[in-house]
């Protein structure tokens, strides 16, 4: 067991798939010479060669279509994404051309690709850089979709991501890059599509993925000390969603609340509210609640821009109220 | 494009040909296309017309959907099928998914794709005219315009990349309008900087259904686009099977040998209707299309063959009614063919079939019936 950064376990990930298979390659601006605007790809190019880390021209559309292409005849890209921000112009490869190639192929041709980097907010990066474009990706069929919390899950769910047939977006977070968690030794692949319950308790499930994990468990934290226990499932997988894990927990709980960066409206946590009101809804003692970010475009004022994001005092306010509510 | 400016000696918008129009080939050029590719490249460009001409008969009739055919615009992709080497890969636009054909294709399959039914390869899943056949390395397109080019040269990238796929080279294909996206952009800049084994070929038809190529372009020609991506670009006569054969043997040849990427304008004209669900005669005027009529690219290939003595009214003849014929016995055979099955609709949206689909599958399957319309 090692004590390391997010970064370097998604970095280990990409070392042990790429060395042990060659068709797997990283593309993207700024990976290579500058070894990753995050640092995540430190290394990589002097490891691999140009061949195998390649820095691109700035066209998120471009280079995702160049790894789109390069799938269709049967090598594995890993495409970077400066931030998930930067997918915006290449929406139209990812949705329309890497989640559909199988399909509208009648399954002859593959895409077996991950598309990879930061998601959701930064401090103070503005509107334009700090969306949280899961919301949009998880509706997509065709696409697996991840957003790990733990660098463990980083590295394990990394490594699952390259190794599947399928288009996987793995989404990180900028905020956890210098996050430290222990990661077994052997970390091998993590299956998607698994939740992990992180912290168990009896009067609320709170759900939550990368970042807004911390925030669930600060939250937690806080509610242990006026005698709520809170259970958290981390999502880990967006796309599938587990929601066997999610059902379990609020069966046990009676009450849920989910927390995530990005909108109220639509989203992974009406997702997640729809199943559990549908496969739950005897076992549920109130209504189940969302902490979001609130219905604006990202401040950039630091107060403004904390003011907006869910933090553990929403979460502690949302959970109480259900607790209020159920003890009438 | 602002003819006035326009000059046949003008490096820049030199329109390259070899047929010339009393059916003879050029002597000063060594086109390579022997007796037999030019008779096959007129069986395929011969049956190819048949085949469009009989599809969009049948959507008029109501019995497919849809149809975009290449009727005048033949030459590209039927050279382009037999210029290319087995192991190339094809990453087509509308007009050019008949390269497939040449490459050993089953007409059969091609059709069923058109009636989406049990005899369609992609079981009932992409319009007509959106085929794609792994066996002979052609691959799905979107409509969506453009996002293939990039594809092309990724596949091309790749080809780089792996160590024993030296001598593949990939071919991506656009109509004019396509030029006007980023996706063009992207691809012509990174083919360049990567020096990919790729040519794109741009089939300028004049028209982006009813916009004009000036409308995309102040360019003086699409070829002279090639030059502000440091890779050749190379103007040819579209309607010129001989001349398009060259330019792509050679295009091909200098990607395969490491000479990196050529970029091919083939100056063309769409004489038929965009797809089936537009009129022309809305916007342009039947005077224009009458002189393209006048440079059709199956009527100078016959010239050129029947000046050789090898063809003659009633090998054509006979050509076009066997072609027909086949057709017509292929569409009997498929044409009522059932529907691929309801519950395949979930297979091949991921490799394996997940949970959620499984439940939707069974739910479908014991629900209630859609209407049967």
């Amino acid at each position: 067991m090692r004590n390391i950064r997010f970064r370097e376990a998604l970095r280990e990930a990409m070392i042990e798939e790429m060395e042990r298979d060659d068709r797997v390659f990283l593309m993207g601006e700024e990976v290579g010479h500058y070894q990753g605007a995050y640092k995540v790809s430190e290394g990589m190019l002097e490891k691999f060669g140009e061949k195998r880390v390649i820095d691109t021209p700035i066209a998120e559309g471009g280079f995702a279509g160049i790894g789109v292409g390069a799938a269709m005849v049967g090598l594995r890209p890993i495409i970077e994404f400066m931030t998930w921000n930067f997918s915006a112009v290449a929406f139209d490869q990812i949705l329309n051309n890497a989640a559909k190639v199988r399909q509208m192929s009648g399954g002859q041709l593959t895409c077996p690709i991950v598309f990879r980097g930061p998601n959701g907010s930064a401090r103070q990066v503005g509107s334009q850089h700090s969306h949280s474009m899961e919301h949009f990706y998880a509706t997509v069929p065709g696409l697996k979709l991840v957003a790990p919390s733990f660098p463990a899950d980083a590295k394990g769910l990394m490594k699952a991501a390259i190794r599947d047939d399928n288009p996987v977006l793995v989404m990180e977070s900028e905020t956890l890059y210098g996050v430290k968690g222990d990661v077994p030794d052997d970390q091998d692949a993590i299956p998607l599509g698994k939740a992990a319950v992180v912290r168990e308790g009896k009067d609320v499930t709170i759900v939550a993925y990368s970042r807004m994990t911390h925030v669930a468990l600060e939250a937690a934290a806080a509610l242990e000390k006026d005698g709520i226990s809170a259970e958290i499932v981390d999502l880990r997988s967006l796309r599938p969603l587990d929601e066997d894990t999610i059902v379990a927990s609020v069966q046990k709980t009676h009450r849920c609340v989910v927390v995530h960066e990005g909108w109220p409206y639509g989203g992974v946590g009406a997702e997640v509210s729809d199943r559990v009101q549908r496969l739950a809804f005897d076992a549920l003692d109130a209504p189940i609640l969302r902490v979001t970010t609130w219905d604006v475009p990202m401040p950039y004022n630091a107060k403004l821009e904390l003011a907006c994001l869910p933090q553990p005092d929403r979460v502690v306010a949302a959970v109480k109220q259900l607790v209020r509510r159920a003890q009438g | 494009m602002d003819t006035a400016v326009v000059s046949e000696t003008d490096p820049d918008v030199m329109l390259f040909r070899v047929l010339r129009d009393d059916g003879t080939a050029d002597p000063g050029v060594d086109h390579g296309m022997t007796d037999a590719v030019a008779l096959r490249a007129y069986f395929e460009m011969r049956r190819l017309r048949a085949l469009d001409a009989r599809m969009i008969l049948l959507q008029r009739q109501g019995r497919v959907g849809f149809y975009g055919a290449a009727t005048g615009q033949e030459a590209v992709p039927i050279a382009s099928g037999l210029a290319l080497a087995k192991q190339d890969w094809v990453f087509p636009a509308l007009r050019e998914q008949s390269v497939m054909l040449v490459r050993g294709y089953p007409l059969r399959d091609y059709i069923g794709q058109v009636f989406g039914n049990a005899a369609d390869n992609l079981k009932g899943r992409q319009p007509p005219s959106h085929q794609a056949g792994k066996a002979v390395h052609q691959v799905s397109w979107s409509p969506v315009i453009g996002p293939q080019i990039p594809q092309a040269v990724g596949a091309a990238m790749a080809m780089r990349m792996a160590k024993r796929r030296p001598h593949e080279i990939a071919v991506g294909y656009c109509g004019d309008g396509a030029t006007s996206q980023p996706d063009f952009h992207a691809a012509m800049n990174f083919a360049g900087v990567f020096k990919a084994p790729v040519v794109i070929i741009c089939q300028n038809n004049h028209w982006s259904i009813s916009v004009p190529t000036a409308k995309q372009t102040a360019s003086r020609t699409i070829a002279i686009k090639a030059r502000a991506y440091g890779m050749p670009g190379v103007r040819v006569d579209g309607n010129d099977v001989l001349a398009v054969y060259k330019v792509l043997r050679d295009a091909f040849a200098c990607a395969r040998s490491g000479g990196g990427p050529t970029f091919v304008e083939a100056v063309t004209y769409r004489m038929g209707a965009h797809t089936t669900s537009d009129d022309p005669k809305l916007y342009r005027s039947d005077s224009e299309v009458e002189a393209w009529a006048k440079k059709d690219p199956i009527d100078r290939l016959r010239r050129y063959l029947e000046a050789r003595g090898l063809m003659d009214d009633a090998r054509d003849t006979k050509l076009e009614a066997d072609a027909s014929a086949e057709i017509v016995s292929i569409i009997r055979e498929v044409e009522e063919l059932a529907a691929p099955s309801l519950a395949s609709m979930f297979d091949d949206v991921y490799a394996e079939l997940p949970w959620n689909l499984r439940e939707q599958k069974a739910a479908l399957e014991s629900g209630p019936r859609a209407p049967k319309h």
